[in-house]
């Protein structure tokens, strides 16, 4: 199948760019030992209310099991911490620097690996990471195309969804094709968030996947093959842009908003990367019960999230007990419930307890959210060149 | 100044005190001049830790081939001078309108609080007042428009920027009609309309063609600071512009949080532009003062005495459709923090809920403590040091200069963002970026100057000889000041205390930069929400955001009354 071809490039390029280092010198009961009594602070996007709470829930087992005060740091953006890092260094301040943990992944994580921002590897000192079989799992080291070199460690995996309201919608789109024919039916009823908010370009990225020639083509860096390979995705856009909400003239900020455009009766479908999303937005009064997921038929764009320690963090030790106790099959499970994040866990169910998988095991599903097996095939994320250029483009072509 | 309007010995005894002026100034002034500087370095290419080592005008090439940048500039321009130009038209005619009618209190009355509730809580009100799956739009669908799906148009926010003039404009109108009544004491503008009364001038005319020319000049500095902050608002331009047609301000805050670090450099170039900005409009704005005035001459020469009819309803009529819409916005985002479910085309929610209160109660505690506490601690040393600077002025017979008034009102003209970009770089090298001291300082930057606005002409205009007879009574400065000075202008004291606190609550910029994200106010939260968030959340920011202050206010209102209460009650 045409998808595990593209998992097999990835993979390709992934080992040929990167591979582990050592581990690090200090044993794990030190770490824990010099963890005690330290204040984390947890810089993580703090949009949403139910992954804020669950932030709360590791900040009150840290507490408990570990004697570590978590703060969560909330940002809108997560470029926000990065940002900090560099202002930090650029200050000299290359010790006792105020990020002790980062939510991070793709571009942000590509920007502190290139200007050795980030401590570690880490990942060959985390005693959970043994629960995660990287043999089976290869694109959990690949964050978009680039090698994590065990400078991040994952804690969940996310899928891109499509949501609608069967009140309205009844046969909703199975590709990107049938998508722009229903907003040519529906002018108006169909949008999507305007790069680079991620989830607008994860949508522009799903498009060019099904559009293009040879999609291995995008795990390789963006060269000059650039105009030839995107050009089906503006031909599409050119077509899909007059019908859209507001003719493309304006766009939602992201999920939350495609979600209250989408419960107004504003338009058709909202876009998520938590497979549980509309789930947890009926539980919230968010949505009617009448809303359900689906994805295209060739698969959507999925994608892992890590945690990452600056190098002059100040609680070290800290955030390496929280890095190890996210990837627990407790914090994971707890993760992947519905009502509380609805994210697919990174660890390898065959590496677990029987305890463990039964923690998983007992996870309800919400009547909105699908299951494994109709999620369908995953595609991976191209090169974060490609991300810079297409979003580049797009803002000329569409920003104004 | 004379230094004979001194009391005895009033130089000398200062001590201190004759340094406060001065030293308050340098504090405010230093970091802010060495937040320009560290803006205007990586403008030019110069930030070390960014592998900028050499001066050059690449930020500037970049900044100028962003698509939309000259777009956004001009939006900025336009609209920062037309809600300024309509603000002080507004209050303009309707003071030319009402005054000396019961009018005038009345609106004062509606106006007053509306000046207290943050810039961001009224846009957002606005926004869900006016979007197309407004409360504007829910109130008459289906029945009327025949909607049951908002209708695809964009009403609120807008591509074109009208709505941020609307907004811009229902903030202004109160601000500046509020400076107009303190200006106005000072002109001496009863006897000028008795005098064209007298003569023959209806009210609006006599008011426009003898008050106004006297009155201007004393609003002109307050003027100044509206076309300032219109032209470089972020929070509001956030909440009503469209994503594809921001304005210049946005624009430079997208760059400063971009992933991509070396829009840092574009970031910095866009701030220093933004100052050119604020100084066209500042120079448009004194040529547009030019003009008015040289045609108001030849207006006053010709000598007509009545104004066209209709005029006064159409100020009145503007002036209460901007309070009203402010009010209803308000009332709306009130409702929809006790609403369960409110979808398109309900009127009102079908369900209610005192969950948004209680389930997320302690998500609301964090931001409000914050808000709180940073509002106390910002109005209690500004006032602390605006009265020490108000009792070194008594006491040395030494007026600030004109040009020490400007140097105060310099971190209201200076467009936030070019100062606030590089004073962060300072923070951040002081270890101070996301700690309260970093925080509070930059909340004093914008609350000093409004208490020292507020508290300044009272405190002048309190009769010396009350001073003067402590004084023969053998009462020290100190004492005079305490005893005497403090009680009899409690009711001043107490309102600047409020006006610096509500400033305080409604900052976005400098608490976005100081604060790091690791201190969120109401204020900053609400924002962050404001583009696609749940309505019941923002809902319950707001009316926090709007309680804040005027509880203070009323505090203020009640204080001193049940003071005097008490003391009479003792002595009587």
């Amino acid at each position: 199948m045409a998808i595990s071809k593209i998992w097999r490039a990835a993979l390709a390029v992934g080992l040929a760019l990167g591979g582990l280092p050592a581990a690090q010198a200090q044993s794990w009961e030190e770490t824990v030992a010099e963890a005690r009594g330290q204040t984390l602070y947890w810089n993580a996007w703090g949009g949403d209310e139910g992954i804020n709470d669950y932030v709360a829930w590791v900040g009150e087992r840290l507490a408990e099991e570990y004697d570590i005060e978590l703060v969560h740091v909330k940002l809108s953006d997560t470029a926000e911490a990065v940002r900090k890092v560099v202002a930090e260094k650029a200050a000299g301040r290359h010790a006792d620097g105020s990020v002790d943990l980062i939510w991070i992944n793709g571009e942000n994580f590509k920007a502190m690996k290139d200007q050795d921002l980030l401590h570690g590897p880490i990942t060959p000192s985390l005693p959970n990471y043994a629960l995660i079989d990287v043999a089976a799992n290869p694109a959990i080291e690949l964050d978009f195309t680039i090698p994590t070199g065990g400078y991040e460690s994952p804690y969940g995996q996310a899928k891109l969804v499509f949501i609608y309201d069967t009140q309205t919608v009844s046969e909703p789109p199975a590709s990107m094709a049938a998508l722009l024919d229903h907003a040519a039916a529906n002018p108006g009823r169909v949008t999507y968030p305007a790069p680079p908010q991620f989830l607008g370009t994860t949508f522009l990225k799903q498009a060019l996947y099904e559009l293009v020639d040879d999609p291995e083509a995008l795990l390789l860096e963006a060269g000059d093959n650039f105009d030839a390979v995107t050009a089906p995705l503006w031909a599409y856009l050119d077509r899909l842009h007059p019908v859209l909400w507001r003719d493309g003239k304006d766009f939602p900020s992201g999920d939350d908003a495609l979600i209250r455009l989408l419960d107004e009766g504003a338009v058709d479908f909202a876009l998520s990367f938590h497979p549980g999303k509309a789930s947890s937005a009926i539980a919230q009064d968010l949505l009617p019960d009448t809303v359900r997921t689906f994805v295209l038929a060739e698969g959507t764009i999925g994608n892992t999230h890590y945690v990452a320690i600056p190098y002059n963090a100040a609680h070290k030790a800290a955030a390496m007990v929280a890095a190890n106790f996210l990837l627990s099959p407790e914090a994971q499970a707890r993760k992947q419930h519905p009502d509380v994040w609805g994210d697919m866990t990174v660890l390898s169910m065959d590496r677990l307890s029987e305890e463990g998988r039964a923690q998983f095991d007992a996870l309800p599903r919400g009547i909105a959210t699908l299951g494994p097996a109709e999620l369908g095939p995953t595609l991976p994320e191209p090169h974060p060149s490609w991300m810079t250029r297409i979003e580049a483009s797009w803002l000329e072509r569409y920003g104004s | 100044m004379a230094a004979d309007a001194a009391p005895p010995d009033g130089s000398r005894r200062a001590g201190f005190l004759r340094l406060v002026p001065g030293l308050t100034l340098a504090v405010f002034l230093g970091p802010v001049a060495a937040g320009l500087v560290g803006t205007l370095l990586p403008a030019f290419g110069f930030l070390p830790a960014l592998g900028g080592e050499a001066v050059s005008l690449d930020p500037w090439r970049t900044l100028a081939e962003y698509p939309g940048v000259a777009d956004a500039t001009l939006r900025s321009f336009v609209t920062g001078l037309s809600a300024t130009a309509i603000s002080f038209t507004l209050v303009a005619l309707f003071c030319a309108a009402a005054y000396g009618t019961r009018w005038f209190g009345r609106v004062r009355a509606v106006l007053a609080p509306l000046l207290a509730v943050p810039h961001a809580a009224l846009a957002m009100g606005l926004a869900f007042l006016l979007a197309p799956s407004g409360w504007i739009l829910r109130a008459l669908s289906p029945w009327l428009t025949g909607f049951d799906r908002p209708p695809d148009l964009a009403l609120a926010p807008d591509p074109y920027g009208w709505n941020l003039v609307l907004a811009l404009v229902m903030k202004e109108v109160p601000f500046l009609f509020l400076m107009t009544l303190g200006a106005l004491n000072q002109v001496p503008a009863e006897r000028s309309m008795r005098v064209a009364q007298s003569l023959g001038y209806d009210r609006m005319s006599g008011w426009l063609k003898t008050v106004l020319p006297r009155l201007y000049p004393q609003i002109r500095l307050p003027v100044f600071a509206v076309v300032a902050f219109s032209v470089s608002v972020v929070d509001v331009a956030m909440i009503l512009t469209v994503t594809p047609a921001p304005t210049l301000g946005v624009l430079i805050l997208r760059w400063a949080n971009d992933p991509d670090l070396t829009l840092q450099f574009q970031a910095a170039a866009g701030a220093c532009l933004q100052g050119v900005v604020v100084l066209a409009a500042l120079g448009t704005w004194i040529a547009a003062e030019k003009a008015a005035a040289s045609l108001g001459r030849i207006w006053i020469r010709r000598g007509a005495r009545r104004m066209p009819a209709g005029l006064n309803a159409a100020a009145l009529g503007g002036l209460c459709g901007a309070a009203l819409l402010g009010v209803l916005g308000l009332v709306g985002l009130t409702i929809w923090s006790f609403a369960r479910r409110w979808r398109f085309p309900d009127a009102l929610p079908s369900e209610w809920s005192l969950a948004n209160w209680t389930r997320r109660a302690d998500q609301l505690a964090e931001p409000l403590m914050t808000t709180v506490w940073l509002g106390l601690a910002s109005a209690a040393i500004a006032l602390v040091l605006v009265l020490l600077c108000l009792e070194a002025e008594q006491r040395t017979g030494r007026r600030p200069t004109n040009r020490a008034l400007w140097l105060l009102y310099t971190p209201l003209i200076v467009p936030q963002v070019a100062f606030l970009f590089g004073a962060q770089i300072l923070l951040v090298g002081g270890g101070l970026d996301g700690h309260w001291i970093g925080l509070v300082w930059a909340h004093l930057l914008f609350v000093l100057p409004y208490i020292f606005l507020s508290l300044s002409d009272p405190y002048r205009a309190l009769d010396s000889r009350y001073a003067r007879a402590a004084a023969c009574l053998g009462a020290g400065p100190w004492r005079i000041f305490g005893r005497v000075k403090l009680p009899m202008l409690l009711r001043p004291i107490l309102i600047a205390f409020a006006v610096g606190f509500a400033v305080s609550v409604g900052e976005y910029l400098p608490t976005v930069f100081a604060g790091a994200g690791r201190l969120t106010t109401l204020t900053t939260e609400a924002v962050a929400l404001a583009g696609g968030g749940d309505r019941r959340t923002i809902g319950t920011l707001v009316v926090l955001q709007g309680v804040l202050p005027l509880a203070l206010f009323a505090l203020a209102a009640v204080t001193p009354v049940l003071m005097r209460r008490a003391t009479f009650g003792r002595e009587g």
